[in-house]
């Protein structure tokens, strides 16, 4: 092919630039925050209790801030009802075969789970009075059943970015099919940073605090193997990294984003309490970057 | 039903004219790049430079010359949206703004369309792009609107050579075929036909008959439908909640002994 890996090259780049990026890295975290939150909550301990809080309180602003970025990167904004409605013939607009079209609703349900929990945090916290809202969280029944199906399309909504990705013809994109699993488990690794660094702030440091940092250690362990695995299965389209976007996958990403914190988590008791706020820092910087590096890459060819 | 239409190009008898691209520009009243100056590529005489939302006809200019320059072809290829019967672009697009027509060919609604470019980054040709005025995709329609009363695109009907030949796929076939044999009769052994059949995306209803490989035309030699990466990366997508589930779990129900051991240490 004339030196061309693949037949990817022949396409042209969407244009999806720092909007994407940023909507990639507020989606990841409303997903991911919502998740954990989930996750604290049915597993954790009533101390807790208030990180799970803070993770739905992360979750709702994220995906409303993910609903403005997408619409106002559209060539024609006022139309974004279009992905949700047919606008010919204003049937329900449902493509489950187009990543973007299955994203778009599944944006706006995860939308309405999480502003539930957002209430029902709040209310729990004392932040107003609205004593049925307790209903819609665990421990109760019904607020079990919503918290399992809201974490599963916050998974989604962190997911389908990189499938959504992958179901293109562009180069690095669409050569590998493991881009959603990145994000997922990115997703998480950034989601559990960012409840680390602010639960700090708010001085909440418990077991589930040092919990979540020692998930976010293994999946960021975890995040480092789907990132080799996503390298070694581009295969010769891999070479598309050698230049500026692949050092800095490697410095930013791989370095200061996976290796040095996994290097603080086993190795860093000297920093103390800072190791964990440190790490966390560091963990939501290379995902970031991750994003950021994955888009313009793939943008510039 | 009418049959299935299309173009197509003959790239052996292709002058380099541009009257396409003009034709094009003219009846589908696309603007000009800035201001209508011109702006010199330094690639041959191809200023186009490639198909996006105001070109919707791109002739290329290939130059293939010895190093003295004592030997040496011009390619002369005519491109266009492919109307591919497997169409990546309106498999993707999310607000079924790109339909398929009575024609089989593809054409995307400029009224339904929200300008999010997936379509963009799904074509394997590269042929979709924004047009500025419209704010939406854009691409050759085929000139949906001249078929639809029964007339020939603007393109075809302009080409002096007859490279570009419009009519029903079946027939456009037929008489590729025997151009082909003809050139191979004639000592053309290089000529072949890219995207007449069925193989390529289920047929590319605008195909060409060229002389050397895809890539030399900057054609794909292996397009492939996006949807191709769907199945396996939701099943590795949901591959990873289940471990991140996984370490999360083990991490929170042990919190409580984790943290007695860590105390104890």
């Amino acid at each position: 092919m004339n030196g061309i890996p693949s037949s990817t090259f022949f396409s042209a780049p969407p244009d999806w630039g720092w909007l994407i990026v940023f909507y990639f890295f507020f989606g990841g975290l409303a997903g991911g925050c919502y998740f954990l939150a989930v996750l604290i909550d049915l597993f954790g301990r009533p101390e807790d209790r208030p990180l799970a809080r803070l993770g739905y309180y992360i979750s709702f602003p994220c995906i409303v801030i993910s609903g403005f970025l997408l619409t106002v990167d559209l060539y024609r904004p006022e139309r974004f009802w279009h992905m949700l409605i047919e606008s010919n013939t204003f049937r329900p607009m449902f493509k489950p075969w187009s990543a973007m079209s299955l994203g778009s609703w599944a944006l706006l349900i995860f939308g309405i789970f999480s502003f539930i929990s957002f209430l029902s945090a709040l209310e729990e916290a004392g932040r107003w009075r609205w004593p049925a809202a307790r209903r819609f969280r665990p421990p109760a029944v019904l607020g079990s059943v919503l918290s399992v199906i809201g974490g599963i399309l916050g998974f989604y909504v962190a997911g389908y970015t990189g499938v959504l990705l992958a179901v293109t013809n562009r180069p690095i994109w669409s050569d590998t099919p493991l881009l959603g699993m990145l994000f997922i488990v990115s997703a998480a690794s950034i989601s559990a940073a960012l409840i680390i660094l602010l639960a700090h702030r708010y001085g909440w440091v418990t077991s589930g605090l040092r919990a979540l940092h020692r998930m976010d250690a293994w999946v960021v362990a975890l995040e480092f193997i789907v990132l080799i695995a996503v390298i070694v299965s581009l295969g010769p389209v891999a070479r598309a990294w050698l230049n500026a976007w692949g050092l800095l996958l490697f410095l930013g990403v791989i370095v200061i984003g996976m290796l040095v914190p996994l290097g603080l988590y086993w190795r860093g008791g000297r920093l103390g309490e800072r190791n964990m706020t440190t790490t966390a820092a560091l963990v939501l910087l290379g995902g970031f970057l991750l994003r950021l590096v994955i888009v313009f890459s793939a943008e510039s060819l | 039903m009418p049959e299935p239409m299309g173009f197509y190009t003959d790239t052996t008898v292709c002058i380099g004219c541009k009257a396409c691209e003009v034709a094009c520009k003219e009846w589908n009243q696309l603007p000009s790049t800035n201001g209508g100056v011109n702006t010199l590529s330094g690639d041959s005489y191809d200023n186009t430079r490639r198909l996006d939302g105001i070109h919707w006809r791109h002739v290329k200019f290939i130059e293939q010359f010895t190093e003295d320059r004592k030997d040496g072809r011009w390619l002369l290829m005519s491109d266009v949206c492919k109307h591919c019967v497997q169409a990546a672009c309106l498999e993707v697009c999310p607000t079924n703004a790109i339909i398929r027509t009575e024609f089989d060919t593809v054409v995307i609604q400029s009224d339904a369309c929200n300008g999010c470019r997936d379509c963009i980054a799904a074509c394997p040709f590269g042929v979709i792009d924004i047009n500025p005025a419209s704010g939406t995709a854009q691409k050759c329609t085929l000139c949906y609107d001249r078929m639809q009363v029964g007339m020939e695109p603007a393109c075809s009907k302009a080409c002096p050579t007859n490279s570009i030949q419009f009519g029903t796929i079946k027939e456009l076939q037929a008489r590729a075929n025997r151009r082909v044999a003809q050139l191979q009769k004639e000592g053309e052994s290089r000529a072949y036909l890219y995207g007449a059949d069925e193989k390529m995306l289920g047929g590319l209803n605008s195909f060409y008959l060229l002389v050397d490989k895809p890539e030399v035309y900057g054609l794909p030699p292996d397009p492939k439908m996006p949807t191709r990466n769907l199945n396996s990366g939701s099943m590795f997508s949901v591959l990873g909640a289940l471990l991140v589930g996984l370490i999360g779990i083990f991490n929170f129900r042990n919190h409580g002994a984790a943290e007695r051991e860590e105390a104890r240490r």
